[in-house]
């Protein structure tokens, strides 16, 4: 199984509840996932700065001091907002690559969850409810968000095997599924270039966007490419800074439903995800078609 | 031949309130065992549900002749094993909803999601939206009337049974088919290994015209469909596709 939740807001005065209405939405869907629990939230952000969002084992003692070391080792002013395992560090956008190497170095324990100028992600093992409490997701505010319940199939239940996955500048990706054809897919996306955290067959969906955007695809170019090279059940929602698409495979097992209104758009595994947001009962509601990209931008 | 249109006739006299079983204050495990604690249907035939909001499991092993009205809409197999109930879901269901159900109606006012009456044996399934893919999986003897349009891979594996469509059919309808017939009124994007068009005949627009009633469906006409059915050449092995296997 795996439950998704996605909320994309087009009404600005519902910005500031963004995390809450996606934390209710994500613990709806504890049941088709409560292994590990992570969201995507966009938002915030100045122009020309970053954020690099880390996570640590060892948060006390990996994240102490760490934006004074970082700020000196890459010659530019760093802050950092820690949050329970996580912390999202501000970068100079031009210094995100110099900033990677350099947490490489300084602390080879930190993971790299993500970076982009609006992007914020956090993740980790535990009920969804408890993953929410941790971050204090209710209390963000954001343009849209994606979370994501998971039911390991494909590898094992870590903080890293959670999703959403990102691979790429303010990029991420949630899947409900499993691959068939990502060991394959993994070898030739690493001649490619790209680099794997995980053995995860999610990873690998992720690093394929990426990489079909590397080399001039746009988002729904890449997805409509993802459904000729990716074997297996997969119903996708994937986030850009700007904005939120959907795809499902041929097949479409792995459930969807969609709902409209002005005020955003609303993506859930299952109704019961959508049925206390704001005007539901007005909304459009439907299942997104299968192999059929569906693509939201701001 | 029988001909009761359920879909809109009152079956119940609504002379007493309803029972009302309110999911934000009660468990759904109260609700589905009081359907089978009934005493006497007649005298308890009006029953009614509130907030769903997308319950899975609701109104499960329905066994008695009563009507029971879900006011919004559900998740995962509403109406499951339904026997002799009359269930109308006034919103969507989600994927499974009347799943091997045996007898009794069931009535979605919206929408239904993926394989809608899969492996029903019996009854009336009416979906008056569209029905998402693989509606009417391995169907052995339901009768399905959907007013919108059905997705992909509908009536799989077919039994028996008739699937009525007033909209268009998604790809592989009626993929390895048995004995089921299938009604379609708009298009059909493609049919499934072995499902061919065949000839409507008087005795298919006479079972038509009949499961429409019954539907409460009263603006399209039995000849406005085509019929589709196995071409019965699955039924036995042939040796020249032994390589296959």
């Amino acid at each position: 199984m795996c439950g998704i939740v996605g909320l994309f807001l087009k009404d600005k005065s519902l910005e500031p509840q963004l995390g809450a209405l996606l934390s209710e939405m994500l613990v709806t869907m504890t049941d088709r996932g409560p292994d590990s629990a992570g969201i995507a939230i966009y938002g915030g952000g100045n122009k020309g700065h970053a954020k690099v969002t880390i996570q640590s084992a060892n948060p006390d003692t990996d994240f102490k001091g760490l934006d004074a070391e970082l700020g000196k080792k890459i010659g530019a002013k760093v802050s950092s907002t820690v949050k329970s395992t996580h912390a999202v560090l501000d970068v100079p956008t031009e210094k995100v690559a110099e900033a990677r190497a350099a947490l490489a170095e300084l602390r080879p324990n930190v993971r790299i969850m993500g970076a982009g100028e609006a992007i914020e992600i956090y993740k980790e093992v535990g009920l969804p409810i408890e993953v929410v409490k941790r971050f204090d997701v209710a209390s963000m505010g954001g343009s849209h968000g994606i979370g994501h319940t998971r039911m390991a199939t494909e590898s094992a239940v870590t903080t890293l095997g959670a999703h959403p996955f990102s691979t790429g500048p303010d990029q991420c990706l949630v899947h409900n599924g499993s691959l068939s054809n990502h060991n394959n897919l993994r070898r030739e996306l690493i001649r490619d270039g790209m680099r794997f955290e995980t053995e995860n067959d999610t990873e690998v969906a992720a690093a394929y966007l990426s990489s079909k955007i590397a080399h001039g695809q746009n988002l729904g170019e890449a997805l409509e490419s993802s459904l000729n090279d990716l074997d297996g059940f997969f119903t996708f929602v994937v986030g850009t800074k700007n904005g939120f698409g959907v795809v499902r495979d041929p097949i479409s097992c792995k459930p969807a439903v969609m709902a409209e209104t002005d005020q955003y758009v609303a993506f859930g595994s299952e109704y019961r995800a959508l049925a206390n947001l704001p005007g539901i009962e007005d909304a459009k509601v439907w299942e997104p078609e299968p192999s059929t990209v569906y693509f939201w931008e701001h | 031949m029988h001909s009761t249109n359920l879909a809109t006739a009152p079956l119940h006299q609504a002379n007493y309130a309803p029972k009302t079983f309110d999911l934000s204050k009660i468990t759904l495990r109260e609700f589905n065992q009081a359907l089978h604690e009934v005493k006497d249907a007649a005298a308890e035939s009006n029953w009614e549900v509130l907030n769903p909001k997308g319950s899975h499991a609701v109104a499960v092993g329905a066994e008695h002749a009563i009507s029971i009205d879900v006011q919004g809409s559900v998740g995962y197999y509403c109406g499951g094993m339904n026997q002799n109930s009359t269930i109308t879901v006034h919103g969507s269901a989600g994927p499974g909803v009347g799943e091997n159900m045996m007898s009794g109606t069931i009535i979605v006012k919206g929408d239904a999601s993926q394989y809608a009456g899969a492996t029903g044996r019996g009854g009336l399934l009416v979906i008056e939206g569209n029905a998402s893919s693989r509606c009417g999986i391995s169907m052995k003897g339901i009768n399905i009337v959907v007013r919108g349009n059905i997705g992909h891979m509908s009536a799989f594996m077919a039994q028996s049974g008739n699937l009525v469509v007033l909209g268009d059919a998604g790809d592989a309808l009626g993929d390895s088919i048995y004995e089921a017939r299938l009604f379609v009124r708009g298009s059909v994007k493609s049919l499934g290994a072995d499902c061919i068009k065949k000839e409507m005949r008087p005795e298919h627009i006479a079972i038509l015209k009949d499961l429409l009633d019954r539907a409460g469906i009263s603006d399209v006409k039995p000849e406005e469909f085509s019929r589709y059915g196995s071409a019965r050449t699955l039924y036995n092995f042939n040796i020249d596709n032994a390589d296959a296997y």
